[in-house]
């Protein structure tokens, strides 16, 4: 899916927690995740420091959206 | 000859220790024979023997890769072995990248012959086709019978050093490695005969397939953001709650298209998943931890993105063909662009 949108012609971000499955299928801009059940999150964090840290990702891939990229790059 | 020693690698599920909610279980060795080890057991005879059996929570291996890989290497070793087999793992995306990652280090650093099975669509198989034999399966467990009768005779061959043939002859996914051999015609009688089957519409096949190398260039950046308008995809099967399109929670034949219009966050009242490859009592708890429009709404009102766009699409990407996903997201792209979004996060479990 990613592919077809990045073809389609809108830059695209990946976050997922298998980041060489993402390397392999040919997305271009990847933000890991925490973990395959809670990409964005994880439920031993309260409520708000649950927030905070999916806000650091969704950041980090707005800010992989606004870096240009010649290749296949991953965000740590 | 003494008999040939085996240590099998398969996942909780095969294990039947459990499903998603044990897939974060720990690398456990058990002797003997467990689960499909059973299978290739009577298909072995006396030939070989499986001393052990090692289990890993699929989840597990995939998120903690840099510590469980060491442990089960050693596990393996301690066994000592002669042959090395994982899986087969089928569609399964997690478990087949973890078949092909251990039978990998197993032959990297314990030196054995190694064989694991998957279907060809499995993330495993691109990534490790070239390094290891990787047997092609039918992409569900239906196809367990079919696969241990390709797989059990190439792993006696390799483990008794055995020349193994070309993949269409040993049924293993194609490496690369081509074999040089002679051909009964000479290669422009055969180039012509192909030439006037193509032109007859009759079948041929060639003789040097193409890679197929499909890579799409990065678009360029997001220039303001502030002003953009940005959407949310995932393959992660958040959807509202009941379902209501039937989105099916494996091999999913269709996406869904939802409203997120004045939606502040995904509450579990109103929205769950439909994905059947991960636990899914985190994203039913908390839909945002999937989808995270909570954050993307707070970033909005910041003036952070300009807009969040006002839909969202989602499928359950679970042994889903590529065929189906790259139909399901070529549809939509169109949509996304035709409203001038700017940009997509998409997220995977």
């Amino acid at each position: 899916m990613v592919k077809e949108i990045e073809r389609a012609g809108i830059p695209v971000v990946h976050i997922c927690t298998v980041t060489p499955i993402s390397m392999t299928v040919g997305a271009n801009r990847i933000v890991p995740a925490i973990a395959i059940p809670h990409p964005l999150g994880n439920p031993a964090l309260s409520h708000d420091e649950e927030k905070a840290l999916r806000r650091h990702i969704v950041e980090k891939a707005l800010k992989a959206l606004q870096t240009e990229v010649t290749e296949q790059t991953i965000f740590e | 000859m003494s008999k040939i020693r085996v240590v099998h690698y398969i996942n909780q599920f095969y294990a039947q220790i459990g499903g998603e909610e044990k897939a974060d279980i720990k690398p456990e060795l058990r002797e003997g024979v467990v689960g499909p080890g059973t299978a290739f057991q009577a298909a072995f005879g006396d030939e070989a023997e499986i001393v052990a059996t090692v289990i890993c929570g699929d989840s597990y291996f995939s998120e903690n890769t840099k510590v469980a890989q060491p442990e089960i290497i050693e596990m393996v070793k301690s066994c000592k072995p002669d042959l090395f087999i994982a899986g087969p793992a089928f569609n399964a995306g997690r478990y087949g990248l973890a078949c092909a990652t251990i039978s990998n280090a197993v032959k990297e650093e314990l030196g054995i012959p190694v064989l694991t099975g998957m279907y060809e669509e499995n993330p495993g198989a691109d990534m490790f086709k070239d390094k290891i034999y990787i047997v092609a399966t039918k992409n569900s467990a239906a196809g367990m019978r079919d696969a241990v009768k390709k797989m059990a005779p190439l792993a006696l061959k390799l483990a008794k050093g055995e020349a193994i043939g070309a993949s269409a002859e040993e049924g293993y996914i194609p490496n690369g490695v081509r074999k040089n051999f002679f051909e009964k015609k000479r290669g422009s009688e055969r180039a012509v005969e192909m030439l006037l089957a193509k032109l007859a519409g009759k079948p041929f096949v060639t003789e040097y397939p193409m890679p197929a190398f499909d890579r799409v260039a990065p678009n360029p950046a997001v220039k303001d953001l502030a002003h953009a308008t940005v959407a949310l995809v995932t393959s992660g099967g958040i959807v509202p709650k009941g379902n209501p399109d039937h989105i099916e929670s494996s091999s999913a034949s269709k996406y869904g298209e939802y409203s997120i219009e004045g939606v502040q966050e995904l509450t579990s009242e109103g929205w769950e998943t439909a994905h059947g490859g991960y636990d899914p009592v985190y994203a039913n708890e908390n839909p945002n931890r999937v989808l995270p429009v909570d954050v993307m709404r707070d970033l909005e009102k910041e003036g952070k993105i300009g807009k969040l766009y006002p839909y969202f699409y989602t499928t359950v990407g679970n042994g889903t063909a590529v065929k189906n996903a790259v139909g399901f997201a070529s549809e939509f792209a169109q949509k996304l662009k035709k409203d001038q979004v700017d940009a997509v996060v998409l997220t995977s479990t």
